[in-house]
């Protein structure tokens, strides 16, 4: 019956979360604790998951992507190309006065701008490894060096901080007692999830992953689907990049999203899902999303001083690995029941 | 081949070189090997039969290390071994050379035969690898094999045989004691056979024990000193390649007599006959594509089987693509009932009642990862669109009825399609593209590397099929297979057309076409100095 369990492809994703989150209640006996204040929820665990849900969003598209046998290295950039659209849309300036600081574009234009242009830099990533064959990661390489420098000229270099109250509700609102943010990556994950099984999408990015001649031999359109999910992941980052600057209420061409796409990579594999392709799980990545959040949160809440915050991170990154590690586990489990000589 | 009747020397006869006694295995309790008995003397070519999922290549597994001994034990040189890998058991001196070939075509002739052991220079000159050791030392074991290619080029820039070649001389100046060959035949053409049967004719001379897996009969009797068949996980019995004859063998391997297995095939002429009135399904006039096959002209009848005979790199191959939209063509026009159509891809070519199965199965056919149900539905799947996915009880109902029609067996049809036999695959990929209900089949050697039975019993359903109003190409290596079944041949040659000939023609007569010199006035189109190498390799 253990071992049953054992074999489930999410139980050690769900294993090495529970672990992380007994550590921070071990650590520190209020990290459990739920409680009702302005109408909300309240607690570490409530901040992890409205922390977690750019990530999550990211990693989602990164999944299908990775599933297909790509791999995006631009979300990073992406994200700060979207904060710095809607900031600049938005506009607007301090208003002491109390009332709604005006905005330069009204805010859904903002939103739709910036998702579109996020949707744009996906399906440009998409069109280089479709149509003129690029490796994945060189053809994303282009725009994860080039996104940056666009996001400082649409921002003029500097640091853009949006006044508008309404936006701000994104990253740091409540729908129902839950941070908006995390509801959101939730309910995009679940569609994302439908869309896969309801429709034979799931099985065809399956087949591109596992045997891309052989799908395209069998008439799966690998190209246009190929050009859909880098579109996708792209879009992803867009609304990662929204709740990023929504949440600090400004945008930051250097730093919105800086490493997120490594952060992205790690989740994706620390949910299951195969780097060659073909084999993936949404839940296993936003399993992977909420560990690697965890983790942030465990290393404040352990107090470990900003010097060796990094080598501790990594540290901690290590012995997950190491744990969802089968060939790991068997070589332990050898080496734990072996009989004493 | 002056070797041929020189009794082998079979070195202290009783003595075996290797000897497995008693092997079991199962797969997750599913026994693929029941007390199977293997010796192999030295000095011997030891041909290993058997119908896809008898056992071959489990034994062979177990005998390198692939898998571990379950029951049962092996002795090498009357010492007991148990090989725990395949670096384990070359150590020991037990080599394999398989099917795909398993070496690095990026890398060159040379750094493939000593990869991982490269010779080293001395210290004292700067260390490193001794390169010119390496090349002269591969050029020497290559030259035994009678092989003289430049050892600098690039492996993959080579003909798979000279591939196999290289293989064969890694794996015998690694350890030469045991030489498994996996079949090796399966993509080589009729030259390229020879030459390797006289390398292992003379390896045997020297004292190898050489273990040959095929499912080409006439080459067991050509190189083999003893036949050791299997099935069903059996061990059937041990011959000696002269006391068994052709009949006895395959009535071995499918333990049924020869009669049911081989004449059950002669109503492929009778399509013919309904052929006359019916209706074109595809005509292709004067295809051609640059660089790969030059004008071609196909007319396919409902009800027809039309074969496409040629050897390797004929553009048999090609003249398939060609006409699945693999490749586009240059020139010529192609209608489908009736209707010209350009074929863009292969996802058009199946909206226009197209289907196809593919030359290199496991490469371009199965998706390895993906159940039997899937595999089978996936091409009905994306014809149907993105928006209407087939329900489950619609795959369930429609891969049962496939499966039983063609009689795939698998244990489980949810179970993934990487499992089953490659013989049980290759229906699988066939019972993808008649899942499409299409007006065309058009079958790219479709019986390689499957034993005799599931040969016949594919030529019986394609023949089935035909009588029904399906239109069938049927490419094949094998002359034979394609005079039992098709109404008309076409010969390829030098990728042209040569000839089209009516279905009771002769065998000799295909032969004479396809061996006679090319370039005469009526090939307009010119082989490329690849499509004319590989020809004459």
């Amino acid at each position: 019956m253990m071992r049953g369990l054992t074999q489930r492809a999410l139980f050690w994703p769900c294993f090495t979360l529970v672990l992380l989150i007994a550590l921070n209640a071990f650590v520190n006996p209020g990290f459990l604790s739920l409680s009702w204040r302005d109408g909300h929820l309240y607690g570490s665990l409530i901040d992890i998951l409205n922390r977690a849900a750019p990530l999550a969003l990211v990693s989602t598209g990164m999944t299908l992507v990775i599933a297909a046998r790509g791999l995006d290295i631009s979300v990073g950039a992406v994200v700060a190309i979207a904060a710095a659209v809607a900031a600049v849309l938005i506009g607007g300036s301090l208003d002491l006065t109390g009332g709604e600081s005006p905005t330069r574009f009204p805010m859904w234009f903002a939103l739709v701008a910036a998702l579109g242009i996020a949707l744009l830099c996906g399906l440009w990533n998409g069109a280089l490894v479709v149509g003129v064959g690029m490796q994945p990661i060189i053809a994303t390489l282009i725009l994860m060096v080039a996104g940056r420098g666009i996001a400082q000229l649409i921002t003029g270099g500097q640091i853009l901080t949006i006044y508008h109250p309404p936006f701000s509700y994104l990253g740091n609102g409540f729908l129902a007692g839950l941070p908006f943010a995390a509801v959101l990556a939730a309910a995009v994950i679940v569609l994302t999830h439908c869309a896969l099984t309801l429709t034979p999408l799931g099985l065809y990015v399956r087949a591109i992953g596992i045997n891309p001649i052989a799908a395209r031999i069998a008439g799966v359109k690998a190209r246009p689907i190929t050009l859909a999910l880098y579109g996708f992941c792209g879009l992803m980052a867009g609304v990662a990049g929204l709740i990023i600057s929504s949440n600090v209420r400004s945008a930051d061409a250097n730093n919105a999203g800086q490493l997120l796409e490594l952060d992205a990579i790690l989740a994706v594999t620390l949910g299951g899902t195969a780097l060659t392709g073909g084999k993936f799980s949404l839940a296993g990545t936003a399993l992977g999303a909420l560990i690697i959040q965890t983790l942030t949160s465990t290393i404040y809440s352990l107090g470990v001083p900003p010097e060796v915050n990094l080598v501790f991170k990594a540290a901690l990154i290590f012995s997950v690995m190491l744990l969802q590690s089968p060939e790991f586990r068997a070589s332990v489990l050898r080496i734990a029941t072996r009989p004493a000589d | 081949m002056a070797e041929d009747n020189v009794t082998t020397p079979l070195l202290a006869a009783n003595l075996a070189l290797l000897a497995a006694r008693g092997i079991v295995h199962s797969y997750g309790g599913k026994p693929a090997l029941d007390g199977v008995d293997f010796t192999l003397r030295a000095g011997e070519v030891h041909a290993l039969m058997g119908q896809n999922g008898a056992g071959k290549s489990t034994l062979i597994k177990v005998l390198t290390g692939v898998e571990s001994l379950q029951a049962g034990d092996m002795t090498l040189g009357g010492n007991r071994i148990v090989p725990t890998s395949t670096l384990d058991a070359q150590r020991l001196g037990i080599s394999t050379v398989y099917q795909e070939v398993n070496l690095c075509p990026n890398l060159s002739v040379a750094e493939n035969i000593f990869a991982g052991r490269q010779p080293l220079r001395a210290w004292s000159r700067g260390g490193g690898i001794d390169w010119r050791a390496l090349n002269s030392r591969s050029r020497e074991l290559l030259a035994s094999l009678d092989v003289d290619i430049d050892v600098r080029r690039e492996l993959g820039g080579y003909s798979v045989a000279i591939q196999q070649m290289v293989a064969i001389a890694r794996a015998i100046d690694i350890s030469a004691r045991v030489l498994i060959l996996d079949e090796p035949t399966s993509s080589l053409d009729s030259g390229e056979v020879d030459r390797l049967f006289a390398t292992l004719k003379r390896l045997r001379a020297s004292g190898l024990g050489i273990v040959f897996v095929t499912h080409f009969l006439d080459q067991v009797y050509a190189v083999s000193d003893r036949i050791t068949v299997l099935r069903n996980g059996k061990l059937v019995g041990e011959y000696a390649a002269t006391a068994l004859d052709h009949a006895a063998l395959v009535a071995a391997m499918v333990g049924r007599s020869t009669e049911t297995a081989t004449s059950r095939t002669q109503t492929g002429k009778s399509a013919a006959a309904n052929g006359k009135a019916a209706s074109t399904v595809l005509s292709a006039n004067g295809i051609s594509r640059r660089g790969s096959v030059g004008k071609v002209d196909l007319e396919i009848r409902r009800g027809e089987i039309v074969g496409i005979a040629g050897l390797l790199g004929s553009g048999r191959t090609e003249v398939a693509r060609l006409l699945f939209g693999l490749d586009r063509t240059d020139a010529g026009s192609v209608a489908v009932e009736g209707k010209p159509v350009s074929l863009r891809d292969p996802a058009h070519a199946i909206a226009h009642g197209l289907g196809f199965c593919p030359e290199e199965r496991k490469t371009e056919g199965i998706v390895e990862d993906l159940s039997i149900r899937d595999n089978i539905v996936l091409t009905l799947q994306t014809r149907q669109g993105l928006w209407r996915r087939l329900p489950q009880s619609r795959v369930r109902e429609l891969t049962d009825k496939l499966a039983k029609m063609l009689d795939i067996r698998a244990p489980s049809l949810d179970g993934t399609i990487g499992t089953l036999s490659g013989g049980n695959q290759q229906k699988c990929v066939i019972a993808r593209a008649l899942a499409t209900d299409p007006c065309l089949l058009i079958l790219d050697e479709p019986t390689r590397g499957i034993d005799v039975a599931g040969k016949t019993e594919i030529m019986n359903r394609l023949v089935e099929l035909a009588a029904a109003g399906l239109a069938i190409v049927f490419i094949s290596a094998e002359i034979e297979e394609l005079l039992r079944v098709s109404t008309r041949i076409v010969v390829m040659r030098d990728r042209v057309q040569v000839a089209t000939l009516p279905g009771g023609c002769s065998a000799d007569e295909i032969y004479a076409l396809i061996a006679s010199a090319p370039a005469d006035a009526s090939t307009k189109a010119t082989p490329t100095a690849a499509a004319a190498g590989e020809a004459a390799a």
